[in-house]
């Protein structure tokens, strides 16, 4: 077994979570857990902006990433409000039942 | 050491992501989550962003993800409830979607030009001065910017959270 | 090798000193809240019921412990471990002294120095809160629900008044390692007034020691901060449901975090493991302070009061061991073998960042047996609307004065 692993494995790592991250936001139907896909997405993004930085020897990327998060913390304040104010108009969480603008 | 940390920690956060996936509970989904964030910290290590790993776990895991917890606990969600739907859309979706992680690692793998193997200590520029020093002077702007979005984020909340809307 | 090797003393030796305090703090809680309520507290099990804490454990270990049908097992069972888990890690970057020398070993009182060491400790409390949360959760009661849902609504607001206070000692410091902390406010200002960051210029950060102990206090749901374990409201709050091992994890857990908590107080205001005098009287101070308590009890001891039948003999014992920890401290000042020196004077820092530990965890206890428990829309109005102002008022007088005379 090699003592270290070449940058490669980290972003294809990112690529994983990414796929895990798109694979929630459309497979479930709770908008609680679709938000966390979304985030889970936006970790991946941060690991390989990290790597990049890694390779580059540049400490940018780890500044792209502090950027990624502070507006993850907004979203989230924000996203959570909504959720609030949509389980408190409509007492369900399933995003199949919000769809007043169909049809 | 660096392989051993790394299988160890990629592994646990791909088995905590997919945990995410398949897991009914909005709480379990939540944990997972934490659960990856941790890993990508230890990760964010042996890349050298020691400040980066810091934050990853004081903004993300300690403060949006107890904000998450939070609100599940608040509304008392329970397990998902499966819906009946087309026969076709999971294995399809399944297919689409491992085709796209396909693309990504071929052109990973193709594109990316033949690099040394990540060691840890081999980049130090992640100290919290360094990343100050550039926030400070080269990406003030974006900074300030970032400030007022959360300004504006906080004022969002606030007026979304009201009683009456 | 030996890294490890010394690593893992280390390691075995702090977890178990920090338990077996855990423990015996649980005794002193009850001694001082008896005696602010003039009762005499533990008196039955060994003298002064000094052997309460081990019949606790044994009584916490072999109690059945019960789990409710209705809870989610895992995350029941999760919750209590994690507590108490990220309690003992959070000690580890805190350093208890100087560097001393074993028997040709040179080693640092610390376990591990990391460069973002204060930055791993905000990490690790922050996380602590899904303990808490978790466990109220799980347990599928309404108190309990009720309990790790104040709990985490209190920790995240308490939070960023705590971050703040802590970061104007660290302006001044300009590092973010606890030792380099605590090496920064060695020294006296004319001689006599002890280098701390509470005294020291060019802003005397009391305002911030002052915010870090209150929100200290919120963090570690203690006393008038305790809501999410308010016996009178919601039964006993989030381990309404927990019994026996598990209790005693989480029981355990918040201890620690106190000891924690006034650690990290000491370093980042109260100059670590400096002596608060110049030298040769700060040599002398443990030395006539436990002498003078030694005095005391043999004094006490020759005048007993005939219904109290312990004291005939505790008193003396005491005041002979109390004599034997202050004839310790004269070491530094006896010629001694070269090795047996080196030791020596690594005690002087231990009973100095002891002294100023032990005193805020008094303060802890004091403030449980003074005031009464808020209400929680003052809880919250008083960090939103007044600590955390305050935080950066006094963060932005700091970031200015610092850039203007340092």
């Amino acid at each position: 077994m090699p003592s270290a692993v070449p940058l490669s494995w980290y972003l294809i790592l990112s690529a994983i979570l990414f796929c895990l991250g798109i694979a929630g936001f459309i497979f479930r139907r709770n908008i609680i857990t679709v938000f966390m896909s979304i985030e889970l997405m936006l970790n991946a993004v941060n690991l390989s902006f990290i790597a990049f930085s890694y390779q580059l020897r540049q400490v940018d990327g780890h500044i792209f990433s502090f950027f990624v998060m502070v507006v993850a913390a907004a979203e989230a304040a924000v996203g959570l409000a909504i959720i609030l104010t949509v389980f408190k108009n409509r007492a369900t969480l399933a995003i199949d039942d919000v769809s007043s603008m169909n049809n | 050491m660096d392989a051993i940390l790394f299988l160890l920690f990629a592994t646990l956060a791909v088995g905590c992501g997919i945990n995410l996936v398949v897991q009914t509970h909005p709480i379990s989904s939540a944990l997972s989550l934490v659960g990856v964030m941790g890993s990508l910290a230890v990760l964010y290590l042996l890349l050298g962003a020691e400040f980066m790993a810091a934050a990853q776990m004081i903004v993300y895991a300690g403060a949006i993800m107890v904000l998450f917890v939070f609100v599940i606990m608040l509304l008392n969600a329970g397990a998902e409830t499966r819906k009946a739907r087309s026969k076709l859309a999971l294995p399809l979706g399944a297919a689409g979607l491992f085709a796209l992680l396909a693309i990504l690692i071929f052109s990973v793998q193709a594109l990316l030009p033949r690099t040394d193997p990540v060691r840890f200590g081999a980049f130090t520029g992640g100290t919290a001065k360094a990343i100050g020093q550039k926030l400070f002077t080269e990406y003030l702007l974006p900074f300030e910017v970032t400030s007022v979005l959360i300004l504006i984020a906080i004022l969002g909340a606030v007026v979304l959270a009201r009683k009456e809307i | 090798m030996e890294f490890i090797i010394i690593s893992l003393v280390k390691a075995a030796l702090v977890a178990f000193v920090l338990l077996t305090l855990a423990a015996y703090l649980v005794w002193i809680e009850r001694k001082v809240l008896a005696h602010i309520q003039l009762r005499v507290g533990p008196y039955r099990v060994g003298p002064h019921g000094l052997l309460q804490p081990l019949s606790d454990l044994i009584k916490l270990l072999t109690k059945e412990g019960v789990m409710p049908a209705s809870v989610n097992k895992f995350y029941y069972l999760l919750a209590p471990f994690i507590a108490v888990a990220l309690a003992l890690v959070s000690i580890s970057v805190i350093p208890f002294g100087n560097e001393i020398e074993i028997f040709g070993i040179r080693t640092w009182m610390q376990l591990t120095d990391v460069n973002i060491g204060l930055l791993v400790i905000l990490a690790i409390s922050s996380v602590s809160v899904y303990g808490i949360a978790l466990g109220g959760w799980a347990s599928n009661n309404k108190y309990a629900l009720l309990g790790g849902l104040r709990s985490a609504a209190q920790m995240i607001s308490y939070e960023l008044p705590m971050s703040l206070a802590i970061v104007s000692p660290l302006l001044i410091a300009n590092t973010l390692s606890l030792r380099e902390v605590a090496q920064a406010q060695s020294g006296f200002i004319f001689g006599f007034i002890p280098n701390w960051f509470v005294f020291q210029g060019p802003v005397p950060q009391i305002l911030s020691f002052l915010i870090f102990l209150i929100a200290g206090f919120a963090e570690t749901n203690r006393v008038p901060f305790d809501l999410p374990e308010a016996e009178n409201e919601l039964v006993a709050g989030f381990h309404t449901e927990y019994s026996s091992t598990c209790f005693a994890a989480f029981f355990t857990a918040e201890y620690i975090n106190m000891v924690t908590i006034s650690a990290l107080a000491t370093h980042l205001f109260l100059g670590g493991w400096n002596p608060a005098f110049p030298e040769p009287v700060a040599g002398l101070v443990p030395v006539l302070l436990f002498f003078g308590l030694g005095l005391v009890l043999l004094y006490h001891a020759t005048q007993t009061v005939k219904t109290r039948t312990w004291d005939k003999y505790s008193f003396p014992v005491v005041g002979l061991i109390a004599c034997g920890i202050g004839s310790i401290f004269l070491t530094p000042f006896l010629p001694l073998p070269d090795a047996l020196a080196k030791i020596a004077q690594a005690i002087g820092p231990l009973f100095w960042f002891a002294a100023k530990t032990g005193a805020i965890l008094f303060l802890f206890i004091w403030v449980r047996g003074t005031l009464p428990r808020f209400r929680f829309d003052q809880l919250m109005r008083f960090t939103w609307l007044f600590l955390f102002p305050l935080a950066i008022f006094n963060l932005m007088l700091t970031g200015l004065a610092v850039a203007l005379w340092k």
